[in-house]
């Protein structure tokens, strides 16, 4: 408790250098949640387009039902396909009025005629998917064949880029803030030099010299922690509205209130880590 | 109690701060130690508190030895001696009973102990009325009581004061001097560094006198010059 008062005392007997170490961490804890957002995030969409169909091969308006179901026999008779199903137009509006049903502009302006009829196909081996495409392209009544995989191996390219980003940019980070940090907190210990002296000549033992240092350390980097968090979370409810419009039926959002708590939780426990280890340092290097 | 035996103590340059010394005190003892500026009060006092090591010879306090004391028991040897530094070593920027408090905060006695243990130095020492006030605002007289209260906070077996009325008025010279006499009598061993001519030929204690580092008078009821 005596060692909190201290630290405490500290800390408001230099507002502007507890000021600068807490916005130093608040910086590295601010990218900390970014890219943890934008991890975790990407791996949701990853796991969404991989729960699709393979392959959804889309007809054009003339084809007829004798056709697409003549095509959907040939395709089972290869013996690639695991799951095959027929998608309707009045089905295919259906979907549509069940992702829509909030916007009734919407629904009135589109009718089951202009959405095509379509197949979901996965095949046994995700090699046979290639074979597939190729006869489905060849059909005259086809008009798109969409491939997810191709999504999932860009998204999945994309992510992997963002975490290599990430994890660079939070090591330069974590390591400018234990730099800046054992920085102040040796300024601390120098301005305090007279105090350290008069206790040692009193009879304090080096821990008790230290323990305040340390916990300030703590201290700051926790309060970072807390700010870089709380503003993530701020820009993040307010780009809500934006970000749900451009990931539509993409179930990322809204971002549960237990996972931020959880990264909460990660990144306090990061932040002691990271206090400790650079007032440490700071203590090593300046209280000889 | 204390025996210092074939102290040397030379500084970087080759400065002799002391050079074969050698007394012994028995617990209870009143001593002054006397001597110019740069005799080597200061640094006998400081060998004493292991605040430096003696280039020669060997210290003991009780059974402990302070040239082989180890690095973590230093503290604990802090705590049996009270200090009273020449410069006060109050902290500026915490009051007066937070000065005198911090002994006890540091041997780890929590309130309330520590802050009833505080108020009755303060008490005895004569300085309650100005428990919430800072050093800047107390007189030199005030000031000393203050670091005799926080010397003694404690209980120490031993108490050295390095010039404690240095720069005082004669009657509040008296003053203190009375106050580390009230301390002696109550079992605290006092070395007290001093120039103070009268209050040593007063008091007729034992005297030890330095020059330029050595010892040259130890005697039981001294004077601050020979007649």
């Amino acid at each position: 408790m005596q060692f909190l008062k201290t630290t405490w005392n500290h800390t408001r007997r230099s507002p502007y250098q507890a000021f600068a170490a807490v916005f130093i961490m608040m910086q590295t804890f601010f990218v900390v949640s970014l890219f943890t957002f934008v991890i975790f995030g990407s791996a949701k969409i990853i796991n969404y387009f991989e729960s699709l169909p393979q392959v959804t091969v889309f007809f054009k308006n003339e084809a007829k039902q004798e056709q697409i179901d003549g095509l959907k026999s040939q395709l089972e008779g290869t013996g690639k396909v695991a799951k095959i199903r027929f998608v309707s137009k009045q089905e295919a509006l259906n979907i549509y009025r069940s992702q829509n049903k909030n916007d009734p502009l919407l629904l009135d302006l589109v009718t089951a005629d202009i959405l095509p009829s379509s197949l979901e196909i996965s095949t046994v081996h995700i090699e046979d998917l290639n074979s597939v495409s190729d006869t489905l392209k060849n059909s005259d009544f086809v008009q798109e064949v969409i491939f997810p995989k191709d999504i999932i191996s860009n998204l999945t390219s994309w992510t992997n880029a963002a975490r290599k980003i990430g994890a660079a940019l939070i090591v330069v980070l974590g390591l400018d803030s234990i730099f800046l940090m054992v920085i102040i907190i040796g300024i601390k210990i120098s301005q305090r030099k007279e105090e350290i002296e008069i206790m040692r000549l009193l009879g304090a033992t080096s821990w008790y010299v230290r323990w305040p240092f340390i916990f300030e350390g703590i201290f700051y980097s926790a309060g970072g922690a807390i700010v870089g968090w709380g503003v993530s979370c701020l820009i993040l409810w307010y780009a809500n509205p934006l970000l749900s419009s451009f990931l539509g039926n993409i179930p990322v959002l809204p971002v549960s209130p237990l996972f931020l708590l959880e990264l909460l939780g990660a990144e306090l426990l990061l932040a002691v880590i990271l206090g400790m280890l650079s007032s440490y340092m700071a203590v090593l290097r300046y209280l000889k | 109690m204390i025996k210092v035996d074939r102290v040397s103590k030379t500084f970087g340059l080759g400065t002799s701060g002391l050079i074969d010394v050698s007394f012994s005190v028995e617990k209870g003892e009143f001593i002054f130690l006397v001597g110019t500026t740069g005799s080597g009060k200061t640094t006998l006092l400081r060998l004493l508190i292991r605040e430096a090591l003696p280039t020669h010879g060997s210290i003991f306090i009780d059974d402990w030895d302070l040239v082989k004391l180890p690095h973590h028991k230093v503290p604990h040897l802090r705590k049996k001696i009270g200090v009273i530094f020449q410069d006060l070593k109050l902290l500026t920027d915490r009051t007066i009973f937070e000065n005198i408090v911090l002994p006890l905060q540091v041997a780890g006695i929590k309130p309330p102990q520590s802050t009833k243990r505080a108020e009755e130095l303060m008490e005895h020492v004569g300085i309650s009325m100005h428990r919430d006030k800072f050093p800047i605002q107390l007189s030199g007289g005030e000031l000393q009581r203050a670091a005799i209260a926080r010397a003694l906070v404690l209980s120490p077996d031993i108490l050295l004061a390095d010039e404690p009325t240095g720069n005082l008025d004669p009657k509040t010279s008296k003053d203190i001097v009375k106050l580390l006499l009230d301390i002696n009598e109550k079992g605290t061993t006092v070395i007290m560094a001093t120039h103070n001519a009268d209050i040593v030929n007063h008091l007729s204690k034992r005297v030890i006198a330095l020059e330029k580092g050595k010892l040259i008078r130890d005697e039981k009821k001294g004077k601050y010059a020979v007649s």
